[in-house]
């Protein structure tokens, strides 16, 4: 894979963490935590091909680009939400605060160096992707949300690891994976529960435990 | 094979599943919970070191998974009588007056079990990627059992425990690439035997910004503040026994995370500047914690702020080092056991008064003399009174503190633990004392099961204050200078 398919692929992150911020419907958050998931496979087998690499990034790009997704689609589904996303706050200020990550990204990005060959834009790609994920769960009312921005900061974090995906052992890669798929499974009941509690996935319903 | 430790336990939880009797069920609880103990002796016993394996005990681990084991025996033994005390139907919930019904108790037991495997796990690994999945599995394992009473607190509770550590834990996989980065062009494996190793010549910049990440994200897991928020309801909405573990258990198991970072800081000539971190952190939890200990009502939320307090005692003995981390290593053992055992109390008097509020809970020594004593005695120790073993610890980390010239941390770890002691002694003398409320009849019964752990745990704990055994008092000191990157002390 060139060099230059790989900066496009950082540069299609980079835009689908600021399409996400400024998304309204949550199928179309499904849809770009999707897309995002199959980057992220290709981003690894650019960076670090052999064996190793590949079979990562097939392990990543399945479950980050497929069955995560499809498993929030049918909890969605299920608990009949609404589609709209409900933010704290307007969508445009979501993405201009992912527009300043960007620049501190970048900012963080000159100033510490990789120390491995990488593509020039993976640190500001992960990093950008890691705050749009905490945005997401920080300024969202509906728990669904809080579990797509989960998976999100989790992209950007594997993001920043495709460089050493050949390195270590790869089985830890992995079990990391499949601890995420139970996170998800377990969250994914957790709303289920709590659409039969509260009949709603808001987290605003959540006000009784305080000091 | 230091492997069985975790794999004993995880069988258990899968037989547990299967069984439909519950008296059953529950004696293979307390079996496992012996087996493990006694496998563990049997390992700590017998184990040759051998520094590339993946599961190796070490001091800190042994010392951990120790209390773990220990703490699961008392309160497999108190969850009998429990479960058997608990009804299986709807009833009313008394705070909200909502109906609720328990989740099925096999599942409870099976987590249960679980739980243990991934604590086993975390404090058995050598490999720093594996305990990352063993902390991971320990959330996943614990959330149902924060959900045993299936109403909208406990609910809201579990939701805010599953988010806030896993977004917590997000961090410290973020800590472990960086640490990856850090040693790359060396082994650039994430083996504890080989970042040691490698330490000396690693990149410091990265290695700092590990760090950073792991210690925010661990002690999210640990209670650390201002990342403790979900510790307050997880504790309080939990049943006592699942809260007793967390406190005691868990809370550790993220401590010994952080630990590993800084034995690889300090290996780098880097602790100077993780202990200063450790400080800080531990400044802020004992503040936090004095703030909202201080009038608190709930007597449950007002145990979990103690933790918030006793982790922050905890990193701030690890950061100074010296005298002060081989106290707090002691504090470990003495926190664990009284908490432990406060927990299971509050359990006894959830029960009978059925209400949560210190201000409602009033005249335990009239309705539960046996609970109300060592409800008694177990503040005593929770506050550092002497004679017990917390006054010891507690009094060598300040001594620590002193030694090295810290005035300031010394002045304020004391007016925080002054300020805890004044706050909770209000609640807890108002519950011992005071009058009877008159819907409770006369002197309600104690079973073994319900007294008879807290009743050791205490013991355990005063005991401790007048004589500490020559092997503790080595397995401590070997685990202070492990975790302060003096030497590895495998087994």
């Amino acid at each position: 894979m060139t060099a230059s398919t790989l900066s496009l692929a950082c540069w299609a992150i980079i835009l689908g963490d600021l399409i996400l911020l400024g998304a309204g419907r949550m199928r179309h958050l499904l849809l770009l935590t999707a897309a995002q998931g199959l980057l992220l496979g290709l981003v690894t087998v650019g960076v670090s091909p052999g064996i190793e690499g590949y079979i990562v990034a097939g392990a990543v790009a399945t479950l980050k680009g497929g069955i995560f997704p499809w498993l929030l689609w049918r909890t969605m589904r299920q608990v009949g939400t609404s589609e709209i996303v409900e933010p704290f706050m307007g969508l445009g200020t979501s993405i201009l605060v992912g527009l300043g990550g960007l620049g501190l990204a970048l900012w963080i990005d000159a100033r510490l160096l990789l120390p491995i060959a990488a593509p020039p834009l993976l640190m500001p790609a992960a990093l950008t992707t890691v705050l749009a994920g905490l945005v997401l769960i920080v300024l969202r009312h509906k728990a669904l949300t809080q579990v797509i921005g989960y998976l999100t900061m989790e992209n950007g974090i594997f993001l920043l690891g495709t460089p050493l995906a050949g390195h270590d052992a790869m089985w830890i890669e992995l079990l990391i994976l499949l601890d995420l798929l139970v996170a998800v499974f377990v969250m994914g009941i957790a709303i289920h529960h709590i659409r039969r509690t509260f009949d709603s996935i808001d987290v605003d319903r959540f006000c009784s435990l305080r000091d | 094979m230091p492997i069985a430790l975790v794999v004993l336990p995880a069988l258990a939880g899968i037989l547990a599943l299967l069984l439909a009797n519950d008296a059953l069920r529950r004696g293979l609880l307390v079996a496992t919970a012996l087996a493990h103990l006694s496998l563990l002796l049997a390992t700590a016993a017998t184990a040759t070191g051998d520094p590339h394996a993946l599961f190796a005990l070490d001091a800190p681990g042994l010392l951990f998974l120790g209390l773990a084991s220990v703490l699961f025996v008392a309160t497999s033994i108190y969850a009998v009588g429990y479960l058997r005390a608990e009804r299986t139907d709807e009833r009313p919930d008394f705070v909200a007056g909502v109906v609720f019904r328990n989740a099925p108790e096999r599942v409870f037991t099976a987590c249960l079990l679980f739980f243990l495997a991934a604590m086993s796990l975390v404090c058995l690994t050598r490999h720093l990627g594996l305990l990352w999945v063993g902390v991971e599995c320990t959330t996943l394992a614990s959330a149902p059992l924060i959900y045993f009473h299936r109403h909208h607190r406990s609910l809201e509770a579990t939701w805010k425990y599953l988010l806030i550590c896993s977004v917590g834990i997000a961090f410290a996989l973020m800590g472990l690439l960086f640490l990856n980065y850090a040693s790359l062009g060396l082994s650039g494996s994430l083996h504890l035997d080989r970042l040691l190793a490698d330490a000396p010549t690693m990149h410091p910049v990265w290695l700092k910004a590990a760090f950073l990440f792991l210690l925010v994200g661990y002690g999210c897991k640990m209670g650390l503040a201002p990342m403790h928020h979900w510790l307050p309801d997880a504790h309080s909405e939990a049943p006592s026994l699942v809260s007793a573990l967390l406190s005691g258990a868990l809370l550790n198991c993220a401590f010994l995370g952080i630990i590993r970072g800084h034995q690889v800081c300090a290996a780098a000539g880097l602790a100077p500047f993780s202990g200063g971190m450790l400080v800080l952190l531990g400044l802020v939890s004992l503040g936090t914690a004095a703030v909202f200990v201080v009038g608190q009502g709930d007597f449950k939320r007002m145990l979990a702020y103690s933790s918030v307090e006793h982790m922050g005692l905890l990193a701030l003995a690890l950061g100074t080092g010296g005298s002060a981390a081989l106290s707090g290593m002691l504090h470990t053992i003495n926190h664990s056991c009284t908490k432990a055992a406060l927990f299971l109390l509050s359990g006894n008097i959830l029960a009978l008064y059925h209400t949560k509020s210190s201000y409602d809970a009033r005249g335990l020594f009239r309705t539960l003399p046996i609970t109300g004593v060592l409800w008694m005695l177990g503040f005593l120790s929770i506050t550092g009174t002497p004679p017990f073993g917390t006054f010891v610890s507690e009094l060598g980390i300040i001594h620590g503190l002193l030694a090295q010239g810290r005035w300031g941390v010394a002045t304020i770890t004391m007016v925080c633990l002054a300020v805890i002691f004044v706050g909770m002694s209000s609640a807890v003398a108002r519950m011992v004392h005071g009058p009877k409320p008159r819907y409770l009849g006369g002197i309600a019964r104690e079973d073994l099961s319900s007294v008879g752990p807290s009743a050791f745990l205490v013991a355990v704990v005063l005991l401790l204050g007048i004589v500490q055994p020559e092997g503790l008092r080595w397995l401590v000191a070997a685990a202070m200078r492990v975790a302060s990157g003096m030497e590895e002390g495998l087994w």
